[in-house]
């Protein structure tokens, strides 16, 4: 396994009066995509606000490339080159598509080669440039979303989601960018809950239950393992394939 | 009543090459319009029990009375808008603009306010909008941090808190300029009116007042300059953002609360440039001249759609025209004219005429 770039260990959150997370332990290896697996309300969504910085932590640490950013404030971390894709997708709907993009290339204007690869990459973004992004379908939302992103390179990904009520053309789509970025060495930690779509996609799989990490290993070890699939994720897998 | 109430889509492409009736024409403009719809019939409506010159006459006080008034109220729809805070002692950074820009006025280049030549009065009239500007911008920086910064995100402390800081900042201007009322006078070039020849057709004999005319340019130019800071520049759609999501700005980098004080800093320099108009407008200046404003400052954020600049601007408009035609009409109903436009308008679209979406 690759050095971490992200580390949590015994994180816990609370969200007003609940306990969300009760000591996450998650490493996150450089340049690989981590999937995040687990029903809902394992805390999945709620691991990933509290690495932003969005939910209060009141335990542990998060460590971000050897520092602890466990108490940094949310826009210090996003400049630190973590990228937040949240399951809303948090596209401003009255800007328009370039807007967007404009403010997420915190750095400056945006770069031209990797405007052209982002239009590659999703072509209804070039067409829809200048409508406003709460006209789009939810697919190009979640394509301008993933954009938004990557329009500078990052060096961290969270992406909450992405495939959750999208057609599955639109679906493979996504796969394709997030095997782009894969090459590109960009670390990715995704919360899917399409099991074949992150069989696909992931390196290493870590499976959260009832606000703590359960398992972590690769992917290949849980995808070759039915029992184990059966065990954590309680899905009758074999349905699937 | 059974006409269709749905919007049109916008994307249609179809419906621009299609002709279309005179009343489907009005229906859209009623539905997706509504801001241009009530101006155009205010405007008609009036029109149709006015004579014509003194009409005119009232228009154009009424749009300079909007101008002086969306001056005022700019920056309080912004600060509502961005962080839902509600500054009730937006009216106390009126009054503090009217007495900086005053002071300018009255005392310092007074000398430059007597002469009748335009050129020598913008050299007293400039500094002293700027000056207006400055003094309630810096009070804004103080105040956000030490009034408003502690009680984000609860509108109750909000209102109790500013009504507070508002009372101390009227009770500032007193300690500092005393509690006599102080009269302005206003720049020599810009007392007495204009008299449109009496050859010319229609327009001809009726007199405007100079100074209305200039509130008409500033508040124009003004409006102009904030509609291009919005919708062209990175500080603009970094606002507009906040506006519907202040949290994914922060996911996207930016430090919310920085923008935030730019804008109420912004906010309250633009009070104070509208109380110095106000004050040169009325000229007299006391300390709760700006708390007077406040009923038709929030009545024209309110009717526009809070957090709107353009909804701010059109909310302004109708509620000078309207004190102007119902005050000629019958007078004593010109107060209730304001009110009575916003609870009607509220009933149609309560989230005003341009609303805000938030997320």
């Amino acid at each position: 396994m690759a050095e971490p770039i992200l580390t949590l260990s015994g994180v816990k959150a609370d969200i007003d009066q609940y306990h969300i997370l009760h000591g996450v332990d998650l490493v996150v290896p450089k340049g690989e995509l981590t999937v995040l697996l687990g029903r809902n309300g394992a805390g999945k969504s709620t691991t990933l606000r509290t690495i932003m910085g969005l939910t209060t932590l009141t335990g542990g640490t998060v460590t971000y490339q050897g520092q602890d950013i466990s108490r940094w404030p949310t826009p210090k971390i996003a400049r630190a080159g973590i990228a937040f894709v949240p399951e809303s997708m948090g596209i401003f709907g009255l800007l328009t598509v370039r807007e967007n993009l404009v403010l997420a290339a915190v750095n400056g204007p945006m770069d031209e080669a990797r405007l052209q690869w982002i239009f590659d990459l999703f072509p209804p973004l070039k067409k829809f440039w200048d409508k406003p992004a709460g006209t789009l379908s939810g697919g190009q939302k979640q394509m301008l979303a993933i954009a938004r992103a990557v329009i500078e390179p990052r060096e961290l990904l969270l992406v909450d989601e992405p495939t959750k009520g999208l057609a599955p053309a639109i679906i493979n789509d996504l796969a394709d960018a997030f095997e782009q970025l894969k090459e590109q060495q960009v670390s990715i930690l995704l919360v899917e809950q399409n099991f074949n779509f992150s069989r696909r996609l992931g390196q290493s799989v870590a499976v959260m239950n009832d606000g703590a990490v359960v398992h972590a290993g690769t992917m290949t070890e849980l995808a070759e393992n039915d029992e184990l699939q059966q065990d954590l994720l309680g899905l009758g897998l074999g349905a699937h394939q | 009543m059974s006409e269709e109430t749905t919007a049109m889509p916008m994307s249609d492409s179809g419906s621009e090459s299609r002709r279309r009736s005179p009343v489907e024409w009005l229906k859209d403009l009623r539905d997706n319009r509504a801001h241009l719809f009530l101006l155009g019939f205010m405007l008609l409506a009036s029109l149709a029990v006015i004579d014509f010159r003194t009409w005119l006459v009232l228009t154009i006080s009424g749009v300079a009375m909007g101008a002086m008034l969306f001056l005022m109220a700019s920056g309080m729809t912004l600060t509502f808008g961005l962080m839902s805070v509600l500054n009730l002692a937006h009216g106390a950074f009126i009054s503090l603009g009217a007495f900086a820009g005053g002071t300018v006025l009255a005392f310092w280049l007074d000398g430059f306010t007597d002469a009748p030549s335009l050129l020598t009065n913008l050299v007293a009239i400039v500094p002293a909008l700027l000056f207006a500007a400055l003094v309630a911008g810096v009070v804004g920086l103080v105040f956000e941090k030490l009034v408003i910064k502690p009680v984000y995100g609860d509108h109750l402390k909000q209102i109790l808190v500013t009504v507070g800081g508002s009372i101390i900042l009227m009770q500032l201007i007193e300690v500092i300029w005393g509690p006599n009322e102080i009269p302005v006078t206003r720049p020599e070039s810009l007392s007495g009116a204009f008299f449109v020849p009496e050859f010319l057709p229609l327009i001809g004999g009726i007199v405007l007042e100079k100074y209305r005319l200039l509130a008409v340019v500033l508040g124009l130019a003004i409006y102009a300059a904030m509609l291009w800071v919005i919708d062209r520049t990175r500080i603009g759609i970094l606002i507009r953002a906040g506006v519907e999501s202040r949290e994914m700005v922060e996911i996207q980098g930016y430090r919310i609360h920085l923008l935030f004080l730019g804008v109420f800093v912004a906010g309250s320099a633009l009070a104070g440039l509208g109380g110095v108009m106000w004050g040169m407008y009325k000229e007299l200046l006391t300390p709760h001249m700006g708390d007077e404003m406040m009923i038709s400052v929030i009545v024209v954020i309110i009717l526009g759609g809070l957090g709107s600049i353009r909804g701010c601007f059109y909310g302004a408009l109708l509620v000078g025209l309207i004190n102007l035609y119902i005050g000629f009409v019958e007078p004593r109903l010109a107060a209730v004219a304001t009110v009575g436009l916003m609870v009607g308008v509220l009933m149609w679209r309560p989230q005003g005429l341009i609303p805000v979406i938030k997320i």
